[in-house]
């Protein structure tokens, strides 16, 4: 029976022998942090069709694969074989260029999130940053440039329009998202997500009643961040047709169309981390989790890595449902009552919170 | 006349948009596990209300469509098997979306309907641009063009979905009707 | 203008009709007269141009003459206009002259009824097969019917058969079913073309439009029995069935077949010409034309128009051809090795370019290549150029084409401009032509000339460019463009103005500054605008 570090030992000793180990373990949990992630993008879009028309009492796509679970790979072709038409009035470069601005940054910013504690050794992270959260802060708020440029480049009236309602909601929202987030490092004392979520091992931050409100502010700007219902008004169809991607079609769609599943998944996947504990259990995991299973001995995993990776997963598609429910129950705000929200509801309560979470915390020292 | 409709004014509960939103999801679950419930007891469809079924499964099963349907533009033949179309190119004229091309000729001569003198050397619907309005079997003056019952028609080119004069003629098959206006010409 | 010249001598004549007076002159019969106030009396047999035969009855008014008391005087009504005594039969009006005093309806009840019984008669035998006609669009039965007909037919006999789809010669079918026996052609072939070949035979119900025995209508005028046909009993075998009127779009303009310059109607779809049809102007073609020029269109449909400019056959592109083509002609005319080869049929705006390319190098032989043919004494005329006059005007008209001629031989010529002409027919063969360092062609259709040129430029057919050109007599008529020039191709005055220095064309950046600066700098043009010359054209004085 090998021992832990010897499992470790075993496995660096193995890369090292190639002579490119943190390249290549960083370059594999890319690849598997992003093919699972344009996974699961795809497959919450089939779980929005499929939920929204129960919600209709309708049925949904069911005709690919069994119950349409291959309806993803069929929309994939789709997509790719479609006719790429460019309008002749767009401005070529920036029309081109914007998808991909729009998804690039909804990619990136899951590479600082812990999907897990470790496996073979390895932290199921991409990047462990000390300034996690200022990182996702600042890539997510370039995801705007994707769709205004898209709005621009559309030269055409209501993608034009679409491209501005989405940059001023996003400003207003994000305030209120940083703010709400202040409390978060108080109480943690750190801006690194892993220790963010070390530091729920015992009680996941949510339970706090200002991280309770902290949370609701966070959950409900990343509604407007992530363009979504109630607060789809860069898109709305009735009013714009479909804002800023009116002009667009095939695979330039498609990519407007992932970014913003993956914003949705990298917003759950913050919320969870955050204040639902990250990877955590809410439960004692039984010890025979902890050794290795002899079968898989040349790979030498241990399977709590796996039961971490799944709770966090399980969490987060949680979180997903919560976004695709609330899309179908609730209908568009006004665009008065978006703005009133952001700037006169939740950025007095998000800095009020910031000096109530002060207060509570120099009394309880 | 201006109508000032007064809003309601909410309390302060209200406001809060919890309690709107408690309702909502309320609506929502209970469709929501009601057709789940349907689907997975083998009913197969979402709701079934007082009209009957909401969805219908579309390939296997279609609509009944009424007698007045307007379907596809097709040309017809006569009970003698002749065409009925002189090529007088009105529909060509009055058809909004400018769908149809047709190209007269003189019937050659050997053939037996040759004394109507005149029909179509090519008459070609684009069914991409036809919106199905029905104004060429309105203004046909030799009731040669019906719109028939046809609504779905897939194609793997933009070519194959401007129907020529062959596929319109299969299409719209003979027509059953007394009028034999050219036949002792 | 001849009219009102008569109107100035002949004694004028005073009447009302509908109680609108009116004076017109001595000798205008009544649809004239109504015509001057704007009424319309329907007629099918009468045509200003030919002699009044009276047999259609479509023009049927009532019309009273002044009541004359024994002394001659006019009895008046108590409110002062005088007692009219209305005639108790309808008369025709186009076989009525006007005399004074005279009171006429043209819509009253009687005449409405008239009108309607007229229509019903003729369509008795109609085969109403409107949806294979020709004429249907623009024929006067389908338009009286709706104006003055009954809208419904009580006949309920079997028609009369005639013979339909009969060649009355190899331009013209006849529909004898169609015919309403106005008589309209027969005059023509006897009056206009002085070729009497039409007569009407089997007289009474079954009456028959035909050519005598061993005759047929042949004459090179046959096209306009069907211009006149009020219905479409005589159709063009070759506009047959091609289009439906309806579809065409009309623009004025004028035959480029011979220097008579008939005025014509261009009627073309989608950038396809389908037929002309004579435009009436009393100075030039009266309201007819020949045959010849009339089919004479097939070459602006012709599959091979040139589109895209051709550098040794090759295409190439304009950013290349204009400077490339410029610069050639700069260099031999410096040298004193150019040569330019004009065309006839160019329009004078056009040839106007040309000269101001010429008049740059002095040294450059210049001359347009002529044409000559059969003439006859009623429209065509010898000259099979449209536009010598105006080449004359502007000097470029110099017989100076057998020198050029030499001039390539000898090796002097060393560069050829060639505007629209197949010198192979000029007498310059091949073997000529290869002895050229450079040859520019500005041409629509490929010919011998256009293979060996070292640049071709495509320029546009005269139904696709706006021009003038000055026919036999110097009147300049002006033509309009039916669609826009096809393909890559440019207005020839755009391309030729391009051949030009920078500094000279930069002055022309219109077609109608081309034209302003023609009239400017040609004393014979004086005083005419694009305008004034409208679409009967101006006389000129030439002294050619």
């Amino acid at each position: 029976m090998m021992t832990e570090p010897m499992i470790a030992g075993l496995w660096t000793d193995t890369v090292s022998f190639f002579g490119v180990h943190a390249v290549a373990v960083v370059l594999l949990k890319i690849a598997v942090v992003l093919f699972a992630l344009l996974g699961l993008v795809s497959y919450t879009v089939l779980a929005e069709r499929r939920i929204s028309a129960f919600i209709q009492d309708r049925l949904g796509p069911n005709r690919v694969g069994w119950f349409g679970l291959l309806q993803p790979v069929a929309d994939s072709f789709k997509f790719l074989l479609k006719e790429n038409v460019m309008p002749a009035h767009v401005n070529r470069i920036y029309y081109v260029l914007a998808p991909c601005i729009a998804l690039a940054p909804a990619l990136l910013t899951f590479i600082v999130i812990p999907f897990g504690n470790t496996l073979a050794g390895e932290p199921m992270v991409i990047a462990n940053l000390n300034v996690g959260v200022l990182w996702m802060f600042s890539i997510a708020s370039l995801g705007v440039y994707g769709i205004v440029l898209g709005g621009w480049a559309s030269n055409s009236k209501y993608p034009f329009l679409g491209g501005i309602r989405s940059s001023a909601q996003m400003i207003s929202y994000e305030i209120s998202m940083g703010l709400s987030l202040i409390p978060v490092f108080m109480h943690v004392g750190s801006l690194n997500l892993t220790e963010i979520v070390n530091a729920q091992s015992h009680r996941w931050l949510f339970l706090h009643p200002n991280l309770f409100l902290a949370f609701l502010i966070f959950m409900i700007s990343s509604f407007a961040e992530t363009n979504r219902l109630p607060f789809d008004l860069p898109e709305s169809e009735q009013e714009l047709v479909g804002g800023y991607h009116t002009e667009y079609g095939s695979m330039k769609f498609a990519l407007f169309f992932l970014a913003e599943y993956a914003n949705m998944i990298t917003a759950s996947a913050l919320m969870v981390t955050l204040f639902f504990g990250g990877w955590q259990v809410p439960f004692a995991l039984p010890e025979s989790l902890s050794h290795p299973v002899t079968w898989l001995a040349p790979f030498v995993f241990q399977p709590v890595g796996f039961v971490y990776i799944l709770s966090f997963f399980l969490k987060m598609l949680l979180f997903l449902g919560v976004f695709i429910w609330i899309r179908w129950t609730l209908p568009r705000f006004r665009y008065d009552q978006l703005m009133n929200l952001g700037w006169k509801v939740f950025l007095p309560m998000a800095l009020a919170n910031v000096f109530v979470m002060g207060i509570w915390m120099a009394l309880s020292v | 006349m201006t109508i000032k409709i007064e809003r309601p004014v909410l309390k302060w509960h209200e406001n809060l948009y919890f309690p709107a939103i408690w309702g909502g999801i309320k609506v929502t679950s209970r469709h929501f596990w009601k057709t789940v419930g349907n689907w997975i007891s083998g009913k197969k469809y979402g709701m079934i209300t007082s009209t009957g079924r909401v969805t219908m499964e579309y390939p296997e099963e279609k609509w009944a469509v009424p007698n007045e349907y307007r379907g596809a533009p097709t040309l017809v033949k006569d009970p003698d098997g002749r065409i009925k179309c002189v090529a007088c190119q009105l529909c060509e004229f009055v058809c909004p979306p400018r769908a149809i091309t047709i190209t007269p000729e003189p019937i050659p001569g050997q053939l037996p309907n040759a004394t109507v003198e005149k029909w179509p050397k090519e008459f070609e619907i684009d069914m991409l641009r036809c919106i199905y309005c029905g104004l060429c079997e309105e203004v046909c003056p030799e009731e040669a063009i019906f719109l028939l019952k046809d609504y779905s028609f897939v194609g793997e080119s933009r070519e194959e979905l401007v129907h020529n004069k062959e596929r319109l003629l299969e299409l719209g098959g003979m027509r059953q009707d007394k009028i034999y206006k050219w036949k002792n010409k | 203008m001849i009219a009102d010249a008569k109107s100035t001598s002949t004694p004028m004549v005073n009447l009302t009709i509908n109680d609108r007076p009116l004076s017109v002159p001595q000798g205008t019969n009544l649809i004239e007269a109504a015509a001057k106030l704007g009424i319309h009396v329907p007629h099918y047999c009468y045509h200003p141009k030919l002699t009044v035969v009276g047999n259609c009855r479509m023009c049927l008014i009532e019309m009273g003459t002044p009541q004359i008391e024994p002394d001659k005087k006019s009895v008046l009504k108590p409110d002062g206009p005088p007692e009219i005594t209305w005639m108790p039969r309808p008369q025709i009006a186009c076989a009525t002259l006007v005399s004074e005093g005279m009171a006429v309806r043209t819509h009253s009840k009687m005449v409405e009824e008239c009108r309607k019984g007229v229509m019903e008669f003729l369509l008795i035998n109609h085969p109403l097969d409107c949806p294979i006609c020709d004429q249907a669009g623009e024929c006067r039965l389908q338009e009286y019917s709706v104006d003055y007909g009954t809208g419904g037919s009580r006949f309920v006999e079997r028609k009369v058969k005639r013979p339909k789809k009969v060649e009355l010669g190899p331009r013209v079918t006849l529909d004898d079913e169609r015919c309403i026996l106005c008589s309209r052609c027969v005059r023509f072939c006897q009056e206009v073309a002085k070729d009497d070949v039409l007569g009407f035979t089997d007289r009474g119900g079954h009456t028959t439009l035909g050519c005598y025995p061993g005759k047929k209508l042949e004459n090179n005028y046959s096209l306009n029995t069907v211009d006149i046909c009020p219905v479409g009993a005589l159709t063009s075998s070759d506009f047959r069935f091609q289009m439906r009127v309806w579809f065409l779009k009309e623009a004025r303009s004028v035959c480029t077949s011979c220097a008579t310059g008939c005025n014509i109607t261009v009627g073309s779809r989608e950038g396809v010409v389908y037929r002309y049809t004579p435009r009436q102007n009393d100075a030039v073609n009266s309201t007819w034309m020949c045959d010849a020029g009339r089919l004479n269109y097939a070459w602006i449909n012709d599959p091979r128009r040139l589109t895209r400019p051709l550098k040794n056959g090759q295409s190439a592109e304009w950013s290349d051809a204009l400077p490339d083509a410029r610069h050639l002609l700069r260099e031999a005319g410096m040298k004193g090795q150019l040569a330019i080869v004009a065309s006839g049929r160019a329009s004078t705006e056009e040839l106007f370019l040309v000269r101001q390319m010429a008049a740059l190098f002095p040294a450059a032989a210049v001359d347009i290549v002529g044409r000559t043919g059969g003439h006859d004494q009623i429209l065509v005329s010898a000259d099979k150029n449209p536009n010598t006059s105006g080449a004359k005007l502007l000097g470029l008209a110099t017989g100076k084409l057998a020198e050029i001629k030499k001039g390539i031989e000898s090796g002097r010529i060393k560069t050829l401009f060639v505007q629209g002409e197949n010198l192979e027919k000029a007498g310059f063969e091949a073997g000529l032509l290869a002895k050229l360092d450079a040859l520019v062609v500005l041409d629509i259709l490929p010919s011998p000339t256009t293979q060996m040129a070292t640049w071709v430029l495509p320029g546009a057919a005269h139904v696709e460019k706006n021009g003038t050109f000055i026919n036999g007599r110097g009147r300049l008529q002006r033509f309009l463009p039916s669609f826009s020039v096809k393909g890559h191709a440019h207005e020839d005055w755009y391309i030729l103005k391009e051949l030009l220095p920078e500094a000279e064309h930069t002055q022309y950046h219109s077609f109608h500054s081309v034209f302003e600066a023609m009239v400017r700098e040609t004393p014979a043009l004086a005083g005419v605008a694009w305008e004034g010359v409208g679409d009967q054209g101006t006389p000129l004085d030439l002294k050619l």
